[in-house]
């Protein structure tokens, strides 16, 4: 059975369609990634989901439920967490509130504590800046907060959209070791990415998505061999 | 809940110099400066109401005096001979407290979506919206008295206690200014209290999440629209009880007192002082009631001594030396005079945060 089950989704800005239906669906622990150009509608797919826009119609279930009459916060409550683009971090608390930040909806002040450690853990970055503004970190450091941020809610889906942007490639590379880590531990992960190369070769499967439709699915290696992506994304 | 008596607020020293302070002031300055104190307690109040606002959600209202109206009407209106109500204080300072949180959220609702800029334009307008409604509610049917006001207002009084009254105990004179100075300051502690639980707390979190990026705030969980309604809410309640017992002393409301002007003079208090610091509200709103009275009682006979005559308006050399304090103040210390220590930071590392972006693009190989 399907973790998320998306069917039709149509989103809509006043009367522009920027997603005219896709469907599309996530196992649990599976790590699957969503490609396509500047303003294909990822993240439009995305907040959709976190529920930050609302769907003019289609089907969204979650753990055998629908999502669509669930608000924004009370998704997070049920696991759903999104490392919003440009990465959304708390630039003028430092890391540590930041992450703190990221376990308001739990209450086991412990088990915050031992998550936090953990955090910590994945990313030493991070433990040696832990009382420093977040706002005054590199760019990949930001993404990194903005990641144990979102694995600070215990989240059973995690949703991560475009971690690659505006970092220099050798950040890229250390983001997408750290996101293949977080698979590795059986996390399951919605990648939105433009970086078609990368996100392919971290992910099972992929879906292409141009002008909100899905044009290619499956499995991610096979994306990556056809020839379609090749020409639009990978220059080949 | 857990109250630290060791906390700076309440130390033992601290507490007998508020207790004794009217009887110093009335030794020294005399009897006006005790009423002027009063009111100072009064604006305290309504700074720390519209810090828990501006401060802390980082919502921008112009029109916070507003709430203030609502609830010195509410107490004008229930103990006056205007309507030959006398209800005692005991229900109308908890109703108009309620009326106006009532407002608040009444305000709040349709300005969830505003940000900044466009959010102070609604608030400016729901601000002069009260002061009109309570301007013209004379007519067809006379509710509000109009521009006149309401006077003869009862005292503030708890059952036979009037704050209004003078008494002698033990050979000392208490006078109305006096007791109206204890009742403030009973409040302004309770307010204070609340603030800095408020502040410590998940809610507390919440509204810095919501002042620093909204949607990454609704990302973590916070259910940003009820947040904002219970700053709102809180805000204008603190602002309703000031305005319940400012009524209460003064024995006479009218559209007049709340202007544009006293939101802007609340606003100033929280900024001047130190935004979202308690600490640095309650300096603020000293500074801002003591400063222009003393310019006030001290601009005409300095005047008179340097030039031989009054050359310059007193009235208007008060704001004009208002305004100049300000400038500096914004100048030398733009957290405020006494920020938290949040802020503080923040602005210390914003030379810091914009040095950083710029290399960000370079060092991000590192």
């Amino acid at each position: 059975m399907n973790l998320l089950e998306v069917e039709n989704l149509k989103v809509s800005y006043g009367g522009i369609q920027a997603l005219k239906g896709i469907s599309l669906s996530i196992a649990q622990g599976e790590l699957v990634t969503l490609i396509g150009s500047n303003g294909a509608g990822k993240t439009t797919t995305l907040k959709a989901l976190a529920g930050l826009l609302h769907p003019v119609s289609g089907k969204v279930h979650y753990q055998e439920k629908s999502l669509l009459p669930v608000l924004a916060h009370q998704r997070v409550m049920n696991g759903i967490a999104l490392v919003p683009e440009g990465r959304g971090i708390f630039a003028r608390l430092t890391v540590e509130e930041n992450l703190l930040m990221g376990a308001y909806i739990r209450h086991d002040k412990t088990g915050i504590a031992t998550d936090l450690a953990r955090q910590f853990e994945l990313f030493p970055r991070l433990a040696e800046r832990r009382a420093q503004l977040a706002g005054t970190l590199s760019g990949g450091e930001q993404q990194m907060v903005a990641m144990a941020r979102a694995l600070m809610s215990c989240p059973t889906l995690l949703m991560l959209d475009e971690p690659s942007m505006g970092l220099a490639p050798l950040m890229v590379e250390k983001i997408f070791e750290t996101i293949r880590n977080i698979s590795a531990q059986g996390m399951t992960i919605l990648l939105v990415e433009q970086n078609a190369k990368l996100a392919l070769e971290a992910a099972q499967r992929g879906y292409v998505l141009e002008s909100g439709t899905i044009t290619l699915s499956g499995a991610a290696g096979d994306l990556l061999g056809s020839d379609a992506v090749q020409r639009a994304y990978l220059g080949a | 809940m857990k109250i630290n008596l060791n906390s700076k607020l309440f130390n033992a020293p601290i507490a007998i110099a508020l207790l004794a302070l009217p009887f110093i002031i009335d030794a020294l300055f005399g009897h006006g400066w005790v009423r002027i104190t009063d009111f100072a307690l009064l604006y305290i109040m309504l700074a720390l109401g519209l810090n828990i606002v501006v401060g802390y959600a980082g919502l921008l209202d112009l029109g916070y005096i507003a709430f203030f109206a609502v609830g010195a009407y509410t107490y004008a209106l229930l103990g006056s001979p205007q309507f030959g109500l006398h209800w005692p204080m005991v229900v109308t300072l908890p109703l108009g407290a309620l009326i106006a949180c009532g407002f608040g959220v009444l305000l709040g609702a349709p300005t969830l979506k505003l940000r900044g800029d466009y959010l102070a334009i609604v608030t400016l307008g729901f601000g002069e919206i009260i002061r009109i409604f309570l301007n013209n509610l004379n007519a067809p049917v006379n509710i509000t008295n109009g521009p006149q006001g309401i006077s003869a207002i009862d005292p503030l009084q708890i059952g036979s206690f009037s704050f209004g009254n003078s008494y002698e105990w033990m050979g000392m004179r208490v006078d109305d200014v006096h007791l109206h100075y204890y009742l403030f300051l009973a409040f302004t502690l309770l307010v204070i209290f609340v603030s800095r639980r408020l502040e410590d707390s998940r809610i507390g979190r919440a509204w810095v999440a919501i002042r620093e990026d909204e949607v990454a705030a609704s990302a973590m969980g916070v259910n940003t629209r009820n947040i904002k309604l219970l700053a709102f809410a809180m805000g204008a309640t603190f602002g309703g009880i000031s305005g319940g017992l400012f009524a209460g002393f003064q024995g006479f409301v009218s559209p007049e007192s709340f202007s544009l002007m006293e939101s802007i003079m609340v606003l100033c208090m929280v900024v001047l002082g130190g935004m979202g610091n308690v600490g640095g509200v309650v300096l603020g709103g000293v500074i801002l009631v003591a400063l222009p009275e003393l310019f006030r009682n001290a601009a005409g006979p300095v005047q008179q001594a340097l030039l031989g005559k009054v050359v310059v308006d007193p009235e208007s050399l008060r704001m004009l030396m208002f305004g100049l304090a300000l400038i500096l103040v914004m100048l030398w210390r733009p957290a405020g005079l006494w920020p938290s220590t949040q802020r503080r930071r923040e602005f210390d590392a914003d030379d810091g945060v914009l040095q950083q972006e710029q290399e960000t693009v370079y060092d991000a190989s590192k």
